[in-house]
């Protein structure tokens, strides 16, 4: 049993690296431009510290610069508010004692619940969620404090390609998890709902539409249950899963309206 | 003025987080909304990433990022290991940009 898991946790240590080490650029870009736009050093530390979401961080050092420090909250929030579902979703995947639930809340992305959710649930989901969740606030931090300390150094993350590692890694982890069938049609109307409603809503209010897709099985199927598909409301994914991380945020939502200073990938974290 | 604009994003950030995880073990679900959950959660993530892979700031993103992104979804579906999706993806966009394709 504890060889079967250290097996499974290098695996994933290895997949987890893979977007920690974007994360790492991307946080360098961040603690960079945020700098650049004039915010404190220790401003810039708290932000990716204490609010742990990149797109809202990105949105708010150009909201905060462009002198609107109230868009810069309620955007953000707005833009974090998916957080509410995940954490349901993820439910005790974070640990059965409070203070793991309460530390665990904070660690919580895109990357790490897409990591969790594509394992089965029980202590494997766990040990993903927390081995994600560590790993890539780690990378966060530890990429603005380089991009505090570099500053202009730091290169362009679009340059390496990073805006669409974090896309592609988020749906590396939710492949399998579209073997369902009710789960592929409802991931994929709410993806269309997302994409066609971005150019036109505020940032984080698609993302937040395409929960109207969960009616899309209860259309078709009248019944059809699709409870012989889904084992039990446990995994998003299939247990045989190489369980690929993906760092919270990472799957940068487009930080719209977010201002001049943001450029790809900043969703991330 | 900032420290309230940081406090306020992080408390608030942090209440969306935490309620649901704490709410996940007041609320009595019947067998139904169990099952939705991780739906939802599909449908959310699968929202993310598509709207990451093709917009930026409310508006088209360009070929090179969802090229790249196309390039490690069928490495995925052909069940490549995970890092090499990320860093084919990566480059395919790095590789297009440094071509000249925005």
């Amino acid at each position: 049993m504890r060889t079967a898991y250290r097996t499974a946790d290098r695996a994933m240590l290895r997949d987890v690296a893979a977007i920690g080490a974007a994360m790492v650029a991307v946080g360098a870009s961040f603690g960079a431009v945020a700098v650049a736009a004039g915010l404190p050093v220790w401003a810039t530390l708290a932000m990716s510290v204490f609010l742990y979401a990149g797109g809202a961080q990105f949105m708010a050092v150009g909201l905060v610069a462009a002198g609107s420090p109230v868009a810069a909250v309620l955007a953000g929030l707005l833009l974090n508010a998916r957080h509410l579902p995940f954490g349901l979703a993820l439910g005790g995947a974070l640990g059965r004692r409070r203070w793991q639930r309460l530390l665990g809340s904070h660690l919580m992305t895109d990357e790490a619940t897409a990591f969790a959710l594509a394992r089965p649930a029980g202590p494997g989901r766990r040990r993903a969620f927390w081995l994600a969740g560590a790993l890539l606030f780690l990378a966060w931090n530890a990429g603005t404090l380089l991009g505090v300390l570099a500053g202009g150094a730091v290169g362009d993350p679009a340059a390496l390609g990073l805006d669409a590692a974090f896309p592609a890694g988020l749906a590396a982890l939710l492949l399998p998890s579209l073997r369902d069938r009710d789960t592929r049609r409802v991931a994929l109307a709410g993806a269309g709902l997302a994409v066609l409603a971005t150019p036109v809503l505020p940032a984080g209010v698609p993302v937040l539409l395409a929960l109207a897709a969960l009616i899309v099985p209860a259309l078709r199927g009248r019944g059809a249950s699709s409870a012989d598909q889904v084992p039990d409301g446990t995994a998003v994914a299939g247990p045989e899963q190489h369980g690929p991380p993906g760092p919270d945020g990472a799957a940068p939502d487009p930080a719209h309206h977010a201002g001049p200073v943001v450029r790809a990938g900043e969703a991330s974290c | 003025m900032l420290i309230a604009v940081i406090l306020a994003l992080a408390v608030g950030t942090y209440g969306f987080r935490v309620a649901g995880v704490l709410l996940r073990d007041r609320l009595q679900l019947p067998e139904w909304a169990r099952h939705l959950l991780p739906v939802a959660a599909a449908a959310l993530l699968a929202a993310l990433a598509a709207t990451a892979a093709l917009t930026e700031a409310g508006r088209f993103a360009g070929y090179a990022r969802p090229a790249g992104v196309l390039v490690g979804l069928l490495l995925a579906w052909r069940r490549a290991p995970f890092v090499l999706v990320v860093v084919a993806a990566a480059s395919t966009t790095a590789l297009l940009r440094l071509l000249g394709v925005a």
